[in-house]
């Protein structure tokens, strides 16, 4: 288990160059200099020699990807161009934010779409099972902003049930996060529950039902006790590994609701060419990504004994 | 739960039946696509937005940059007015079939560069195993690991934005997921006994892989596609709402942002006529491509 723990993250570390060498590759050498962009057109020369310097632009590239590689393993990522924060700080704070936002509706999302789907399965091929799937691929057929759009001018600017937007920490703040919540919601609702509608099917044509059956197991046992308990391998993973994703949160939510996440940072880093800002976010959520990865393989062996790590 | 009659094993003998009538599993999809009305009707909306793309090419799509009445007009029923005018009078129909335009572009070429790339480097992958497949596990792997809408908005920094950058930058993206399937089929085909029996014919690995395996693992592809196509079109909308995209306004995306603040004054026929525009596309896109997915399921079949 240690040994292969350890070899996994061995693993990680070609993964994490290659992502560094290609975010280096797309954020560092290509386009204006960020210099005479943050600047101006009037600056001087000197003035922009300054600026550079003091971003490091002025070093030979490998100098600037070794430095990159360096603010990597000591996971300090510099200073914005833009605001001249520490970076890491900015992340710390948003991560919180988005995770704020992204969380509740992810734990109770999961809860309700399982017992969906396995409601769902349980009565495939019925009357509920067509209708139930013609909304859920209508649902998905439906774009992103199309539902904050509407459901931010629904509820929020013509019923005024909800403040329109804004954000505050602690408790007062639920009250900013309950449309963005339900948006959340109900967005999640038609993919995740088609999935685990799936995922159920597939366990019910298992040997291991009709022997359960064979032996006279009753039918709530054996949907509780049999299947409900090997989907649960794959639904797992399926949640682990949306994780990661969850720090990023729902960026276009960020926008639309100003919820000063690291959707928001990422957004406006991307409006103003933040290169700093856009590299470390992407190498973060890379190395998460990287771990979760494993935590799921390690979660699959421990819930799954066929499993071998090896 | 019992397992139901139409998910049972066929008997041996049903299947060798069948394959003395000649019957390809390409052949036996679209019989039972076409009993499907529903189906039909997607495939018949999906070739429609091809034919306004394929009409907008030929400079037969109304100019989108007329005026063709006064300021935020209501929809009425005159062809052009059909969805109302836009802030300069221009008709959002023609936005709305422009935008078309740009959105089957995209999701054509960017399923055109990802599906070779993902079928390719998959059987190339899966077959040889070894070192080549340590390259293309780390080369997928370091892709999926950044959020593509990072990766995307990267690429669209080096190539100036517009509508080849985002085509060459979904395309990049989005050939992981079919690399993966093809990848793992094929490792599955490769000792089966009937690419052994090619193999001591005197066939070369090409011959194996693009005669042999290929053909059994094509469906895959086929369901990716219309994935793909999918997720293209989501993406662009997206990316020029954050100002990375098409930037001429002839986007889907542009009548979306612009939609927002209109909204507020009661302007609602441009996000509702783009909405239903995208719905009619992305609805039939869904429903082909699980249609697709049950025709065409070996395991699924009859």
């Amino acid at each position: 288990m240690g040994a292969y723990v350890a070899r996994r993250l061995l693993q990680m570390i070609p993964i994490i160059l290659g992502v560094a060498a290609l975010v280096f590759m797309l954020f560092t050498s290509v386009g204006e200099d960020p210099a005479l962009v943050a600047l101006g057109q009037h600056a001087t020369p000197e003035a922009i020699a300054d600026l550079r310097a003091e971003w490091g632009l002025d070093q030979p590239l490998w100098m600037q990807f070794l430095d990159f590689l360096r603010q990597i393993a000591t996971f300090d990522y510099g200073r914005s161009f833009n605001t001249g924060e520490q970076l890491t700080d900015m992340f710390r704070q948003g991560a919180l934010v988005s995770l704020s936002l992204t969380v509740f509706p992810f734990l109770l999302g999961t809860l309700t779409n399982v017992a969906l789907g396995l409601l769902i399965a349980y009565f495939r091929g019925s009357l509920l099972d067509r209708i139930s799937t013609a909304i859920f691929v209508g649902s998905m057929s439906i774009s992103y902003l199309v539902y904050i759009i509407a459901f931010q001018y629904l509820l929020a600017y013509k019923a005024g049930v909800f403040p329109i937007q804004g954000y505050e920490t602690g408790l007062a703040g639920v009250r900013y996060l309950l449309l963005p919540w339900i948006i959340i919601l109900v967005v999640s609702a038609g993919p995740d529950i088609r999935i685990y509608r799936t995922v159920f099917l597939d366990e019910t044509q298992a040997d291991y039902v009709r022997t359960a059956f064979a032996k006279g197991a009753s039918e709530a046992s054996v949907i509780f006790r049999h299947i409900l308990k090997n989907a649960l391998i794959p639904i797992l993973t399926h949640v682990v590994i949306s994780i990661p994703f969850l720090i990023l949160g729902a960026f276009l939510m960020e926008r639309f609701f100003s919820i000063p996440g690291v959707g928001d940072i990422m957004i406006t880093a991307i409006n103003t060419g933040d290169f700093p800002i856009l590299k470390g976010l992407t190498v973060l959520i890379a190395i998460a990504y990287a771990v979760f990865n494993l935590i799921t393989d390690l979660l699959y062996a421990w819930v799954d004994p066929r499993v071998q790590l090896s | 739960m019992t397992p139901t009659p139409e998910t049972a094993r066929t008997p041996e003998g049903a299947e060798g039946m069948r394959s003395v009538r000649g019957d390809s599993l390409a052949r036996r999809a679209w019989r039972s696509l076409r009993r499907d009305r529903m189906v039909m009707l997607c495939f018949a909306v999906i070739s429609l937005y091809v034919i306004v793309a394929l009409l907008g090419y030929s400079g037969l799509l109304p100019d989108m940059q007329e005026r063709v009445g006064t300021k935020y007009e209501a929809p009425s029923l005159s062809f052009a007015k059909l969805f109302g005018t836009d802030i300069f009078g221009r008709s959002i129909l023609y936005k709305i079939l422009a935008g078309a335009q740009t959105a089957m572009t995209i999701g054509f070429i960017v399923t055109g560069i990802s599906l070779p790339i993902g079928i390719s480097l998959g059987a190339l992958a899966g077959y040889y195993g070894g070192r080549v497949d340590a390259v293309v596990v780390w080369l997928y792997s370091v892709i999926s690991s950044v959020p593509s809408i990072l990766l995307i908005v990267g690429i669209s920094y080096v190539l100036e934005k517009g509508i080849t950058a985002i085509c060459i930058a979904l395309g990049v993206v989005s050939w992981v997921g079919l690399c993966r399937l093809i990848r793992g089929e094929v490792i599955k085909h490769r000792s089966r006994e009937y690419v052994l029996a090619v193999r001591l014919l005197g066939a070369g690995d090409a011959t194996i892989i693009f005669r042999h395996i290929l053909p059994n693992v094509f469906h895959l592809a086929i369901v990716t596609a219309s994935l793909t196509i999918l997720s293209a079109i989501k993406s662009e909308v997206i990316l020029t709402f954050l100002g990375v995209g098409i930037q001429d306004g002839s986007s889907w995306g542009t009548m979306i942002t612009d939609a927002t603040g209109e909204l507020v004054s009661g302007i609602w026929w441009p996000l509702a006529g783009v909405s239903l525009a995208m719905f009619l596309v992305m609805y039939a896109l869904n429903v082909a491509g699980d249609a697709l997915r049950d025709a065409l399921d070996p395991k699924l079949i009859d």
